[in-house]
């Protein structure tokens, strides 16, 4: 024990040295990779060992973190410094979609999408300012906790761990989706494969030391991908413009990004109409939009239990609260450099792809067109692999000319090879079929520029030019392709993959342990068996971390596209759910159980209603609602046109224009025209009323009550509750 | 040691958290309200509306917070119910 504890003291005194040699070694590193790759190593080797590498890394510390102390387990003992704290809370934010898709967002929304880079900052300063510092001073182990002291009971607390669940686990799994969408791009594992190695990396880091083991992987991770994010973009800059500072540079891009898009437009290449100027404010999102988005997502910030919990962690309430700066500062260092990364990959579109011949596309257009993530007119190299492998079994199977293939292959009972080949347009499929009659062995890559130009005809281009219309581009392609459009070596994509595996990683590893602590402590110690003994706690914390990894990776693999375009409810339902009831707890002394219960209930119901009423019932939301709904006069002819087509569809037809129906309906049920991510606007403001209501309807707290609220509001004084339960009853 | 004067320090306090929630508003919404006066300015290509909410209210949220963190922490000290170091 003394050792032990003599070598931890060792370490925290050391942290700078710890992390700097590590930082030296990663660097260290990437310069030996970048050797490998002269020395002629292939890049998929290079790409195994980065990730190899740096997975490695983070098991190590996470097994050198291991501890059998709930409060190591918990909250990291409590002792983790401002600085360090601030790191590991941005690698326990910034995940794999702020990494790999943010600049994408940008990319495609200009000025709009910057809605994202506000929310996502300056929700820190409602954490610090309103809540970090109270909670630290309380001393819980999790958000929960706070909400059962303060509420006088298990009926909050178990409210507050739905709202933790019904927030963190559909962004916990896109962030193993995440993982395995990287590893299987540039490692070309499988996907499920990758998804099962991204959960061990994952369970590795966090099962055996809790906390403490996240905490001390998450600063590493940090590192790791704040080099592998800036490094590109550094280099980029100071290539075309001659100073390394993306952040100032980007502004004379934004002025050429105007400057081409008028070009654009008078020659020919993009229609006045659908062209949305870059810098242009308010056309993707109206203004109520824009604003209600950035307010959801900084409350939610302030709401979300993985990062509150955070905070837990620091040795004082001033540290929590300096943590919380720093924590920012580490974030913005990243989000102020995204909009750089949009910037530059739009100038490089709109001046060597767009009014490019259609002959002679850039190289990094192809590799991505391989993954499916560029297409052309439609076309994707991926697409069109697919399609010859599907018109070689036709042909083998006996088809003889190009209307024939669907009707072969549905006969053999082909079905993989039927869907590839009918995702392919008209007339592509005959471009592909001749070819493969041809020659058996041809290559995508040898008809690519036939099939582009027989879709840039079908689409109306006979100019032999890329029209803006023509191309399309997935919002991860910005982050990637920048080391290649910077004409960079295949060592600095690996590490820009090791950086978004970080992000992914981290990010997971906080919000599994947020949700598997909320089961151990909350539900399991605090309600079901309260004299649990200590090593009892740990097994079960392991045990129930273990199985929420599991399941959640196992929905991962399935692919599951409804689950991931919930991920950017969870800031709605945080804040609509917690925010209220925390904030109120400490800033409003009469506010009690009652209060607290039929607020959350009101906040998270109302949000939760709005969001699955305008996504899955979109038809009966807007019926019920119709007189609030923001849907000018042509939206709801078109509704009711589409309703009387669906019912009066034949019995064969009526499932496609249900389809039909319901999209529309999508677009008109709403209130006041506000999307449905931001539908905390509703929530939030029903879970303070019905939180101040309540309250002054019921009795006021307790003498003991209001002291102890007064005992949160002082820094000074021990934290009230000691490993994990209250130090006096204060009910 | 400073008095501990509980009923001073929490009015300070919560000065202090009117005087940052304002900022932290200003910043967020209002100044972004103006965006299309704001893009007449071009400093270094950047429209200054665009550069606000990309880097400017950023840079102030950043700082605020550091403000803040040393401001609360003299106000903890000045009431006497800081922390011990």
């Amino acid at each position: 024990m003394a050792t032990q504890s003599s070598a931890e003291s060792g370490f925290l005194a050391n942290l700078g040295k710890v992390y700097g040699i590590y930082t030296g070694g990663f660097l260290a590193f990437v310069i030996f990779i970048a050797i490998l790759e002269q020395l002629g190593v292939p890049n998929r080797i290079l790409g195994y060992l980065f990730v190899g590498f740096t997975i490695l890394v983070y098991a190590i510390i996470g097994i050198l973190s291991r501890t059998g102390q709930v409060s190591e387990y918990y909250v990291a003992g409590r002792k983790v410094p401002a600085f360090y704290n601030g790191m590991a809370t941005g690698a326990d934010w910034m995940s794999a979609a702020s990494f790999v898709g943010m600049a994408g967002t940008l990319y495609a929304l200009g000025y709009d999408g910057l809605a994202f880079v506000l929310g996502w900052t300056g929700g820190y300063v409602l954490v610090s300012v309103l809540l970090a510092p109270f909670l630290r001073k309380f001393g819980a182990y999790t958000v929960p906790d706070f909400l059962a002291a303060r509420y006088g009971g298990n009926l909050a607390r178990f409210l507050g761990v739905i709202v933790l669940i019904s927030c963190s686990f559909t962004y916990v799994v896109a962030q193993i989706y995440g993982t395995g969408l990287i590893a299987s791009r540039f490692l070309g594992l499988d996907f499920t494969i990758a998804v099962y190695a991204g959960l061990a990396g994952i369970l590795v880091c966090s099962m055996l030391g809790g906390m403490r083991a996240v905490t001390w992987t998450q600063v590493a991770q940090y590192i790791v991908l704040i080099v592998a994010y800036l490094t590109p973009v550094v280099i980029l800059a100071t290539k075309n413009y001659g100073v390394p500072v993306p952040q100032l540079m980007y502004g004379q891009a934004l002025q050429d990004i105007t400057a081409r898009e008028s070009q654009m437009i008078e020659s020919g290449l993009a229609a006045a109409g659908t062209l949305k100027p870059y810098i242009t404010p308010f056309l993707t999102y109206d203004r109520l939009n824009f604003f209600a988005l950035i307010l959801c997502l900084m409350v939610g910030t302030a709401s979300l239990p993985h990062i509150l919990m955070r905070y837990f962690t620091t040795p004082s309430v001033r540290d929590a609260r300096k943590s919380v700066a720093w924590s920012l500062f580490f974030i913005f260092l990243l989000y102020f450099t995204a909009p750089s990364y949009a910037a530059f990959a739009k100038l490089e579109v709109y001046t060597n792809v767009i009014g490019q011949s259609l002959d002679q596309l850039p190289q990094w257009i192809s590799t991505y067109s391989n993954l499916g993530l560029v297409k052309i007119y439609g076309v994707t190299l991926q697409a069109l692999s697919s399609g010859i492998a599907a018109v070689g079994a036709a042909i083998a199977a006996g088809a003889a000319d190009v209307g024939s293939v669907a009707a072969t292959l549905q006969s053999k009972g082909l079905t993989s090879e039927l869907a590839n080949w009918s995702a392919l347009g008209d007339p592509v499929k005959a471009v592909v079929f001749d070819a493969v009659r041809a020659n058996g062995a041809v290559t995508a890559q040898e008809i690519f520029n036939p099939a582009i130009h027989a879709a840039a005809t079908a689409a109306g281009n006979t100019t032999n030019l890329l029209g803006l219309a023509g191309l399309s581009i997935d919002n991860d392609v910005i982050v990637l392709s920048t080391p290649e459009i910077a004409g960079l070596p295949y060592v600095i994509a690996g590490l820009v993959a090791a950086g978004g595996l970080a992000a992914a990683l981290s990010t997971a590893d906080g919000l599994l342990l947020a949700i598997a602590n909320a089961l151990s402590h909350d539900i399991y110690y605090k309600m079901v068996d309260t004299h649990a003994p200590t090593t009892r706690r740990l097994i079960v914390a392991r045990v129930l971390l273990v199985i929420v990894a599991v399941i959640a990776a196992y929905t991962a693999s399935t692919k599951p596209a409804d689950i991931l375009a919930m991920v950017s409810w969870a800031f709605s339902l945080a804040a609509a759910g917690l925010f209220p009831a925390l904030v109120l707890g400490v800033w409003w002394k009469r506010a009690n159980q009652w209060g607290a219960v039929v607020g959350i209930i009101a906040g998270f119901g109302i949000c939760l209603y709005y969001l699955v009423g305008t996504r899955y019932f979109a038809v009966s939301f807007y019926e019920t609602w119709s007189g609030l709904s923001g849907a000018n006069e042509a939206a709801i002819a078109k509704f009711n046109e589409l309703k009387a087509a669906w019912e009066g569809a034949a019995p064969e037809a009526k499932a496609a224009a249900w389809k039909a129906f319901d999209t529309h309906a999508q677009t008109v049920a709403n209130w006041f025209g506000v999307r449905n991510i931001s539908s905390a606007l509703f929530g939030l403001p029903a879970g303070f009323i019905a939180m101040y209501v309540v309250s002054l309807l019921t009795k006021a707290p307790s003498k003991q009550m209001q002291d102890f609220i007064d005992e949160i509001r002082r820094p000074k004084g021990k934290e009230l509750m000691e490993g994990g339960n209250l130090v006096t009853d204060v009910r | 040691m400073a008095q501990v004067n509980a009923e001073g320090h929490w009015k300070a306090t919560s000065h202090l958290m009117w005087i940052a929630l304002a900022i932290w508003a200003f910043f967020s919404f209002v100044i972004h309200f103006f965006v299309n006066s704001l893009n007449e300015i071009v400093i270094l290509g950047f429209p200054l509306g665009y550069y606000m909410a990309a880097q400017g209210s950023l840079i102030v949220f950043v700082v605020l917070l550091f403000w803040f963190a040393r401001r609360q922490d003299s106000i903890d000290r000045e009431f006497g119910v800081a922390e011990e170091e």
